[in-house]
């Protein structure tokens, strides 16, 4: 059986989320220093030009889910009257807290999550995220500031852009309270810069994929973009993308694959099973299929940022997120995608609780199929909750897939 | 290639094993059905050995084909033995049957059901059931339970019955009380049985559009008839039902069996 060719960058990496998760722990713990926690696509920009430390709780639970914690702690959130069929991002996260447990400790040596000043979370993902950091705001007795995006748009106007910049720059006045620090506009088109860079150069990561065979999967990507979630803004992420860029640079020079003997070329849409990610990659492995692009991976690419008009160009790369678009406008995206990475086929992960990830619900792989003329196949499982996945089921699914698609 | 040759599918179902053996003709030399049980090798160990009618001619099998849900559990002394989904083998067996037609496949298992399409001679698509026992053999079997009558009975029930009592439940567990309880109030065993083929016939007509020629395969079609004639009354056209619904999977292996045998 062919083996899942480490990425060497990875060891720098495991430095850069312990010295981002070691450095939130020193901040929580210092009086003068202030940490807000902010929703994955929320304005990490702006928090980071009042120079507060952002914590982001989707990072968090993504460790549960990747460890095969959170059934463990989805119940506890359950018993306290959140349902289960809403995301178990949410469910696991307020889950480990009420059990005062978190993965920080084993992987980053840090007892607890970091204590909140304030909690910044953006609409534009979904609805959970709010009530998610509504529990915190309660729970720590601190604010709780959102940003309401207009939704499942077509195409981005003006008036939408307008909409959602009055509300950044409202919130930025809260936030120069709450920080105790004046705004300085260099210090947020300085925030606004570097997340531009972080986003281009992921982009050049991600678009290493496009070569055939590819140097990159999905699988890599969700591991990968760790920097591009927490760290934009920061130098310290357009350092690690140079270097996993060059290192995918030489592989796609020396003819490396990330999938020996690459057969099939796979497009990912929606969440990854974050407890089955080595299970799905190694299945895509053995069967010489390479997941080379996701609209999941995609989601932290922020090039309409422009440091010279950095309100506006915020709300329009927030709020023009693919998640936010309409069913038309996501379905131009994949039609792009297809083409571009040469697509032989598609999944959809349809997550049970997260329908805002999950494009199967109003008909899309179907008209994706005629579209296309890609064939796709939907697997149910979900991102953190693995009581509703079945393994025999999605292997299988998976495995005939690949069967359709060889013409056996 | 001996014409005493044998190619043998087994198809190791989660409530069944399966086993077909063909000639080089494709004649059916021997099959065999048995309780997969809990130890999936030795089912399908016994399973073929049954297929060759207790002969001893482990060696005139040249090609072995596993599918199903246990396929990768399948080891056979000397015997190499390559692995298919029951997807594949399922549309394999129909372009057997039914050669040259665009066919929309319905398999009803025991735990799943399936819909597969084939187009030209080949596979465009399939879909399974989501995660719910609802529309496949698992429901019969929990109301059956419930009822206290033999899962077998149940066709001959529903045979009896030309007014169906719809059941509004889509939930296994939830349906079942509703049937007992619409038994004390009164409603006849034969309809609330015939309302129970309608509603899986309900539910699996909600996994795809139902397009082309309909065939029906599997384990509950095999076992009743009264199913199929649900589907044609619901389709208002006739469909196909292959002449051993349970074996088909199977079938579908061994042909895979003497293609991969023959090409060698
Ligand atoms: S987008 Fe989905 S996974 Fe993310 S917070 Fe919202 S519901 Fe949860």
């Amino acid at each position: 059986m062919s083996k899942r060719k480490p990425i060497h960058a990875v060891e720098e990496l495991r430095n850069v989320a312990t010295d981002y998760y070691q450095k939130l722990d020193r901040a929580s713990k210092d009086p003068f220093q202030k940490v807000a926690w902010c929703s994955s696509v929320g304005p990490a920009e702006l928090l980071l030009a009042f120079d507060f430390k952002v914590y982001y709780p989707e990072n968090h639970t993504a460790m549960l889910g990747s460890s095969r914690i959170a059934n463990k702690y989805i119940p506890v959130a359950v018993a306290q009257g959140y349902s289960p069929e809403i995301c178990s991002y949410l469910t696991s996260d307020i889950g480990a807290f009420l059990m005062k447990e978190t993965p920080l400790t084993k992987a980053y040596r840090v007892e607890e999550v970091p204590k909140p000043d304030v909690l910044v979370y953006n609409t534009n993902q979904c609805r959970d995220i709010q009530e998610w950091f509504a529990f915190y705001a309660r729970t720590f007795n601190v604010p709780l500031l959102g940003i309401h995006s207009p939704k499942n748009i077509e195409e981005i106007n003006q008036s939408h852009i307008n909409y959602v910049e009055e509300q950044l720059k409202q919130m930025s006045d809260s936030l120069e309270k709450i920080s105790g620090n004046d705004f300085e506009k260099k210090k947020l088109e300085e925030t606004v810069h570097l997340s531009l860079e972080t986003s281009n150069l992921w982009t050049e990561v991600l678009e290493t994929a496009i070569v055939v065979p590819s140097p990159f999967t999905f699988f890599d990507g969700c591991i990968h973009m760790l920097p591009a979630v927490v760290l934009r803004g920061e130098q310290i992420s357009v350092d690690y993308y140079r270097l996993l860029s060059q290192e995918l640079e030489e592989r796609v020079e020396n003819g490396v694959a990330a999938v020996e003997n690459e057969k099939y070329r796979l497009y990912w849409d929606g969440m990854p099973i974050w407890g089955k990610l080595r299970v799905n990659s190694e299945q895509f492995l053995e069967l010489r299929a390479c997941v080379v692009a996701s609209t999941y991976c995609n989601s932290w690419i922020f090039s309409d940022l422009n440091p010279q008009v950095p309100f506006s160009s915020m709300a329009k790369a927030y709020t023009g997120l693919f998640i936010n678009r309409s069913e038309s406008s996501k379905e131009k995206y994949l039609q792009e995608m297809t083409k571009k990475y040469q697509i032989d086929g598609i999944i959809f992960h349809n997550a049970r609780t997260c329908p805002y990830n999950s494009n199967t619900s109003y008909g899309m792989p179907k008209r994706i199929e005629e579209q296309t003329e890609v064939p796709n196949l939907v697997i149910d499982a979900d991102l953190n909750d693995l009581n509703v996945y079945s393994e025999e089921q999605t292997k299988t699914n998976i495995e005939a897939f690949i069967e359709q698609l060889a013409g056996i | 290639m001996s014409h005493n040759s044998l190619f043998a599918g087994i198809d190791v179902g989660s409530s069944f094993t399966k086993v077909v053996l063909l000639d080089p003709a494709k004649n059916i030399y021997g099959s065999d059905i048995r309780f997969s049980g809990t130890n999936l090798r030795i089912a399908a160990e016994h399973g073929l050995h049954t297929a060759l009618q207790h002969n001893n001619l482990d060696s005139r099998i040249k090609r072995i084909v596993a599918t199903g849900f246990g396929r990768k559990n399948v080891v056979i002394d000397n015997q190499n033995i390559s692995a298919i989904t029951e997807i594949s083998c399922n549309a394999k067996a129909a372009q057997f049957y039914y050669p040259n037609k665009a066919l929309s496949i319905i398999d009803i298992g025991g735990q799943d059901t399936k819909i597969i399409k084939t187009r030209d001679g080949k596979r465009i698509s399939f879909k399974m059931n989501r995660k719910c026992a609802a529309g496949t053999g698992m429901f019969l079997e929990e109301l059956a339970l419930k009822l206290r009558v033999q899962p077998t009975d149940l066709n001959s029930l529903a045979s009896e019955s030309s007014n169906p009592n719809s059941i509004s439940s889509y939930c296994t567990v939830f349906a079942a009380t509703e049937i007992l309880s619409r038994i004390r109030e009164g409603a006849a065993l034969e309809d609330m049985v015939r309302g129970a083929f309608h509603s899986v016939v309900k539910r699996v007509m909600e996994i795809d559009v139902l397009e082309n020629e309909v065939v029906l395969t599997g384990g509950v079609i095999a076992h009743n008839p009264t199913i199929v004639e649900i589907f044609e009354e619901e389709l208002g056209r006739s469909v196909f039902v292959p002449p051993f619904p349970q074996l088909f999977v199977a079938l579908g292996a061994a042909l895979y069996a003497l293609e991969e045998g023959t090409s060698i």
